[in-house]
């Protein structure tokens, strides 16, 4: 065999692989989607890739839910929380990436450090007493707990994030606006959140998808039924009935995951770039 | 533009606002907070009284399900994270080999890290895992007797571990971007010096992605270590307590039973816990990450 062969050999074997293990990978969902559209008995007791027949029940009867909520509620709850919270991330943690990446001030080295240490504090040493900050403020059952630190850039995985896009932005330009006449405000505005929007984007991609599956702090602060998002409004579905209806939890849980499957699809150039840009130097 | 901004030092100051301000409020006060409330008794209830060390001292001496909880986890964290690494660097590197449509089957890998996180994946997890699930009737398939995933104390740690393992594309991503960065040429003077692939692996692959292999490995480990949705969802804590993370501990103390303090406590000691690894893993990285230029971070 020739060495152009071999290798065309070799390259079919590493797709060979990649292929079936991609199928591998993807296999749970594409599954998920096919339960969906089976009945409770059938699968429980059969394999069948396939539906024997394709039903609707489970997304019918799955949508109106338990008790006198259905899932319309809880897309539209998990909208209001997810929404906001993602907003005012990209609010604050801009702003206060500008102020890290072009600004001297007096011990912007040490806050610098203190604002990339905290990434590493885990979120479970904090929960006991932000709870209790937060029911004695009466924000529990509200989207608050959620929205509020995100105003105030409590997530320093975006400032870090952002920080590093600012850097990359040539200071000229700050500067022949400044020249020109512009205060540090209209030079963030007009000059540096247009040439940010990728970042921005990225950002805001992974804030709506940590938000949106966000489970243990939906768990503890929200306990009305009437303000569940939807991942507490599966979790009751998988509860409360006593033989569990695995063709609606599938149907509903397939909804539920189905914006973020959509988003990523047509976005995942910023996924990408989101997690190589600010994975790579931290 | 540096003479533009002497004329105030604080503009700076005043954009980072809101992140002090944050951090002084949702974390710091917290993380001081968290470690008072350990040495009280607190129900929401009642007002905290100081007790000392006692809850320690109940956690360690006393309370059965606390020490169950760390071997638990530390077994579900040495299970979930080296798998996950494992699994994306051979993938990243079996990318890395100028195939093409990179950017599909990095599509594909990727999609389990976005969507493993929430409820709806665990509740996936679960029925496919039953005894009667999706995964033993492809075994009854080929004949091989069906395995009680999640019933079985033994078995039940590692499906649980398989969902985390699952998600390793976001690694894998990470490690794809470092193997692109590594120069050409290295390869091609190890080549002209007569090095074997294998040796160019070892010699050059690896060492060059040590930093990410470090990065990765410290961000997951404090991740897997904290790790709730898919044990409480899965099996919530069973079966005999074998999954039973320490995350689910702190939630039961905390928002089943309102023990503020002892809470706390179990927070405390996870937090030494994370700490603990994390030092490890920095003080053991002079040994294994390389850093071409010379570890300037």
């Amino acid at each position: 065999m020739t060495i152009a062969s071999k290798r065309i050999v070799a390259t079919y074997f590493i797709h060979v692989w990649l292929v079936l293990f991609a199928c591998f990978m993807c296999f749970p969902l594409f599954w998920m989607l096919m339960a969906s559209f089976k009945t409770n008995n059938e699968i429980l007791s059969s394999f069948g890739l396939f539906p024997r027949k394709f039903l609707f029940d489970g997304y019918v009867q799955g949508w109106n839910g338990i008790g006198n909520h259905t899932f319309a509620l809880y897309f539209v709850n998990t909208f209001k929380m997810v929404v906001p919270t993602v907003f005012f991330t990209l609010v604050s943690s801009s702003l206060v990436a500008y102020g890290f990446a072009r600004f001297k001030f007096p011990m912007k080295k040490n806050l610098f450090v203190l604002m990339l240490s905290t990434m590493m504090l885990p979120n479970s040493i904090v929960i006991i007493p932000r709870y209790l900050l937060f029911n004695k403020w009466h924000w529990l059952n509200t989207y608050l707990p959620f929205i509020v630190p995100a105003m105030f850039a409590c997530n320093s995985f975006f400032i870090f994030m952002l920080v590093q896009f600012i850097r990359g932005i040539p200071r000229d330009l700050d500067e022949a606006a400044t020249i020109d006449g512009c205060n540090v405000l209209r030079i963030f505005g007009e000059i540096l959140v247009p040439l940010m929007k990728p970042a921005l984007f990225s950002a805001g991609l992974f804030q709506f998808m940590w938000t949106w599956n966000d489970f243990f702090n939906t768990l503890i602060y929200i306990s009305k039924v009437d303000k569940y998002p939807l991942s507490l409004g599966l979790r009751i579905s998988l509860d409360s009935a006593s033989a569990v209806q695995w063709n609606q939890v599938m149907a509903m849980a397939l909804l539920s995951i189905l914006p973020l499957v959509v988003i990523f699809f047509f976005a995942q150039k910023y996924f990408v770039e989101g997690i190589a840009t600010s994975g790579l130097k931290g | 533009m540096k003479k533009l901004h002497r004329a105030n030092p604080y503009i700076g100051l005043i954009f980072i606002l809101p992140w002090i301000a944050g951090f002084l409020v949702f974390q710091l006060y917290p993380f001081i907070a968290s470690l008072c409330y350990s040495f009280t008794n607190y129900n929401i209830l009642s007002k905290a009284k100081f007790i000392g060390l006692k809850n320690y001292y109940r956690l360690f001496g006393i309370d059965p399900d606390f020490k169950k909880s760390i071997m638990v986890t530390l077994k579900y964290a040495c299970i979930a994270v080296p798998g996950k690494l494992v699994f994306a660097l051979l993938v990243a590197l079996l990318l890395n080999m100028r195939v093409k449509h990179v950017n599909l089957y990095r599509t594909l890998y990727y999609l389990p890290s976005i969507l493993g996180g929430s409820v709806a994946i665990s509740a996936l997890w679960k029925l496919m895992f039953m005894r009667d699930g999706m995964v033993n009737h492809v075994l009854g398939l080929f004949h091989i007797p069906s395995v009680d995933w999640l019933g079985s104390p033994r078995i039940a740690i590692f499906t649980i571990s398989l969902l985390q393992i699952w998600q390793f594309g976001s690694s894998m991503v990470l490690f794809l971007a470092a193997l692109k960065q590594i120069p050409a040429e290295y390869y091609e003077s190890a080549y002209l010096d007569g090095a074997s692939k294998w040796r160019s692996f070892w010699s050059i692959t690896l060492p060059m992605v040590t930093p990410i292999l470090f990065f990765n490995l410290i961000m997951q480990m404090i991740n897997a270590l904290q790790n709730f949705t898919s044990a409480f969802v899965i099996t919530n804590g069973g079966p005999l307590k074998s999954t039973y993370l320490i995350g689910l501990k702190l939630y039961e103390e905390g928002f089943n039973n309102f023990k503020m303090g002892y809470a706390s406590a179990i927070s405390w000691v996870m937090f030494f816990i994370i700490m603990a690894f994390t030092a490890l893993i920095f003080k053991s990285s002079d040994a294994w990450v390389y850093y071409q230029d010379g570890g300037d971070f």
